[in-house]
């Protein structure tokens, strides 16, 4: 055995010493977000030299930011859900069910723009139930149930569409809409920043506080490393697979009416790609595949990291083309150095005064 | 009030076409540790399951302390009392030493339903206490149980049921993966609570560890009991013809 520096031994003054730890820089690096805050500051360095400081003015930043908040906000319930040890790739078809759902009850039935709303995100409330439960019953893994109900609801929105309205795309004029619907989720500040970035940041500071100092943060990363261990220790698993599907269902149908509310109209077949981006966002955020390691912070750098990349390509001389290039090496590159620091967070020991 | 910690009468688990348990009755009595021994697939984790309610019975009766019982997870049961050091743990990996004792049944600063906040310094506290209390050694609690040997592992796990004061512990072979220092050490910690008089269900293949440290032995057998033996009465050789079937005790005849 190593050394045991005995926790027993009464005199040893330990409680201080061990909260004093959590400060020296060896546990920070070992923090889920290490990694992550690296890999942000390396690529805005990469486009500072290759583009300059154009993509940090404010119409730069409105560009990457407006691309990070309505990713961020589905990244971070996807997060928690692989945090967890599950998948949900039945956003990319929830994102166009809440603006089509949004767009025809508004706009095309001329209702209420707030029972368009309120029936958008009931239909992520019933697909996230449906998801966890079936996810709960049958034990399939999630992928799998998922592209299931990716396909079945892809397959609703363009349906029901066509039968409602005869068309893939549906107007959803501002004055339907009307300016209280209009300010609170489709305006532009300052001309540029979608207001859904103001979301972003309050949906971030609300998902901290429940992750990382109320006890369900810890019952989600117990559940993510240990199923069957979190269920003996007494955790409602079930239940909280249940509502981590119903968040990211409800999540994606939030931004999905936010985007139809923004942009006048709503398509069918928008959303795909928040699929990969999102998982593409939480890995890079330093979230492991396998479950109950992560951190929220984490997701919103890896957000941060995608959205800069994806935009900062315009402002560099680059052919644009070449855009997912990078965003592959450097998904690549990001999990290759989480694995490194978390190895180095495995072997690293805090020195003993 | 009778002595009886607890009683179980006519405990049956059927899964699907499977009897895992059959009729079981059983009684634990104050200060009273028993070990129960039989084959794999004889029935025991499937008997703790039931009475820790991770599982729910198929048929039967659980009195605790006199109380009949039905509970509808595992947290109710640590609720009342029964704390369990499971076969697999039922640690998480990537939390650390205080979130796994506390895991489940957190220490709040602030309780205000959807809004509680942890404590963790709290936490730490009384975690640093148990430890104390049970002697066992680990060099850092800040560690996530992932980087921590099988043998400090077991200790947390065990640690867990003392910080809470529990009234029945129960342990599925604590030692099955340890070494001789680490299993010498869950023992002591057994010792321990035999001192305190609070009574333990362990379950163990290992004859030498049973001898040691039970006053009575429960064998089971295809999902029933098959005999029932007080330590000084009996011998390994005679628990070996139990456990395999080559004698069964006269009350327990319907399970040979």
């Amino acid at each position: 055995m190593t050394d045991r520096t005995a926790a027993s031994v009464p005199s040893h003054p330990m409680p201080r010493a061990q909260t004093r730890q959590g400060l020296s820089p060896g546990a920070h690096l070992r923090r889920p977000e290490a990694g992550a805050l690296l890999g942000l500051l390396a690529v805005i360095l990469f486009f500072l030299i290759f583009g300059g400081t154009g993509f940090l003015q404010p119409a730069g930043v409105a560009s990457w930011l407006n691309v990070a908040a309505n990713l961020g906000i589905v990244a971070i319930p996807v997060g928690l859900l692989m945090i967890a040890g599950e998948l949900d790739i039945s956003i990319g078809a929830m994102i166009p069910a809440g603006s089509m759902t949004v767009a025809i009850i508004a706009g095309h039935w001329d209702q209420s723009i707030w029972l368009g709303i309120a029936a958008a995100l009931a239909l992520g409330v019933v697909v996230g139930w449906i998801n966890g439960t079936l996810v709960n019953v049958t034990r399939v893994p999630s992928l799998i149930v998922t592209l299931g109900t990716l396909f079945a609801m892809q397959g609703v929105v363009l349906g029901l569409s066509v039968l409602f309205t005869g068309t893939v795309s549906v107007a959803l004029p501002p004055e339907e809409a009307g300016p209280m619907a209009k300010f609170l989720f489709g305006q532009f500040i300052g001309g540029t920043f979608q207001v859904i970035i103001v979301w972003w940041i309050a949906l971030t500071v609300l998902y901290v506080f429940y992750v990382h100092f109320s006890p369900l943060g810890n019952w989600i990363f117990a559940m993510g490393g240990d199923r069957e261990s979190a269920r003996n220790a007494g955790i409602p698993t079930q239940r909280l697979t249940l509502i981590l599907y119903i968040l990211s269902a409800t999540s994606a149908a939030f931004v999905g009416l936010c985007q139809a509310i923004l942009f006048n109209s709503a398509q069918v077949s928008a959303g795909m790609s928040y699929i990969f981006n999102a998982i593409i966002a939480v890995v890079v955020g330093g979230v492991l595949l396998t479950g109950g390691f992560g951190s929220v912070i984490g997701i919103v750098f890896g957000t941060l990291t995608f959205a800069i990349v994806n935009q900062g390509i315009y402002f560099t001389s680059f052919d644009r083309n070449w855009s997912s290039l990078i965003i592959g090496v450097m998904l690549l590159v990001a999990v290759l150095m989480n694995n490194t620091f978390r190895r180095m967070a495995l072997s690293y020991s805090p020195r003993k005064k | 009030m009778s002595d009886i910690v607890l009683e179980t009468r006519d405990l049956t688990k059927h899964y699907g076409g499977v009897h895992a348990l059959e009729g079981v009755n059983f009684i634990l009595r104050k200060g009273e540790h028993v070990a129960i021994m039989g084959d794999n697939g004889a029935g025991k984790s499937t008997f703790v399951r039931q009475i820790t309610g991770v599982e729910q019975r198929t048929r039967g009766e659980i009195l605790f302390y006199g109380r009949p019982v039905n509970f509808a997870g595992p947290l109710e049961a640590r609720e009342a009392g029964i704390e369990t050091v499971f076969q697999t743990l039922a640690l998480a990996d990537h939390l650390d030493v205080a979130d796994n004792l506390f895991l489940g049944r957190e220490k709040l600063r602030l309780r205000l339903g959807p809004f509680s906040i942890l404590d963790y310094k709290g936490m730490r506290e009384a975690t640093l206490k148990a430890l104390q209390k049970t002697g066992v050694k680990i060099p850092n609690i800040h560690n996530t149980i992932e980087r921590m040997s099988g043998g400090q592992r077991q200790c947390v796990a065990i640690a867990r049921t003392a910080t809470f004061h529990s009234r029945l512990t129960i342990m599925d072979e604590p030692t099955a993966a340890l070494g001789v220092q680490e299993t010498a050490q869950v023992e002591n910690i057994i010792r321990n609570l035999k001192e305190q008089g609070e009574p333990l269900i362990l379950i163990s293949h290992n004859m030498r560890q049973v001898f040691d440290l039970v006053d009575r032995i429960v064998v089971f057998r295809r999902g029933r009991i098959c005999a029932n033996l007080r330590k000084e009465e009996t011998d390994g050789q005679e628990v070996v013809a139990y456990i395999t079937g080559a004698k069964t005790q006269p009350e327990y005849a319907d399970a040979a």
